[in-house]
């Protein structure tokens, strides 16, 4: 990684938390930036770029994850990654 | 979670035989209602709502395996059961190769958290390569639980 680390907390708010379908947009959103991207939720730390991982988080409603990317475009996609988070992945009250 | 949390030790298959993505579901489904865990009048609706579910997106999670699930009022607690595919199922899988190894998971709509947990575990685990390729190479039912056996007891 490159320059300095960047970190962006957000909480989890979508009911149905970090599911399969959830996950998958929060990789494929990653993998559009260089930077890696990391996740932690307490002491678990996993790469944003892998659903195993990323499912690996178990996070439910109210989860609160960081979000930390060091690399040239880290800034935008953490931006990018916590509206996804904020947003509810566009979900509404979808099931599954 | 652990597996023998969820897991229907009855519906477990080592010998998938369907081929297509809907046969597989199917197959797996009726194991669950063999098991006694699914009642019949509700089999053709959770079927319906995994098939409804893997169209908003595969659940084929990469490594040759697949979560197909949904959250059904169908059942009391969340069950799954595990199927291994000799030949390999075609499932739009994100990483574009076959699928192997499924989970087959329902849960009850108000219970998301368990479902969360589930999902925790078989990808905790899956990330461990041996494990997920003697899960795959399992040739019996016995195998299959064995493993998933042995894997509960390496938790804390």
């Amino acid at each position: 990684m490159t320059g300095q680390k960047l970190s962006r907390t957000v909480v989890v708010t979508s009911p149905q938390g970090l599911h399969v379908r959830s996950a998958d947009l929060f990789v494929k959103m990653a993998s559009r930036y260089q930077t890696e991207i990391e996740v932690v939720k307490d002491n678990l730390r996993v790469n944003g770029k892998s659903i195993l991982d990323i499912l690996m988080l178990a996070a439910t409603e109210g989860t609160t994850l960081v979000l930390e990317a060091g690399g040239a475009d880290a800034a935008e996609a953490l931006e990018a990654l916590a509206e996804l988070i904020e947003q509810n992945f566009g979900e509404q009250n979808s099931s599954s | 979670m652990k597996f023998g949390d969820f897991v229907i030790r009855e519906a477990v298959s080592a010998s998938v035989a369907a081929e297509d993505k809907e046969g597989v579901i199917r197959e797996l489904a009726q194991m669950l209602q063999k098991a006694g865990v699914l009642i019949p009048s509700e089999y053709e609706s959770v079927v319906k709502a995994i098939l409804k579910r893997e169209e908003l997106g595969s659940t084929g999670i990469g490594r040759g395996v697949a979560v197909p699930h949904t959250k059904h009022p169908g059942v009391e607690r969340l069950v799954a059961t595990v199927g291994v595919s000799r030949s390999g199922v075609d499932f739009n899988s994100l990483d574009g190769e076959k699928v192997q190894l499924l989970f087959l998971l329902i849960s009850p709509p108000d219970r998301p958290g368990d479902h969360l947990r589930a999902l925790e575990n078989i990808s905790r685990q899956l990330r461990d390569e041996t494990f997920c390729k003697f899960l795959k190479q399992a040739k019996s039912p016995e195998e299959i639980l064995q493993l998933l056996d042995e894997a509960d007891g390496n938790q804390y």
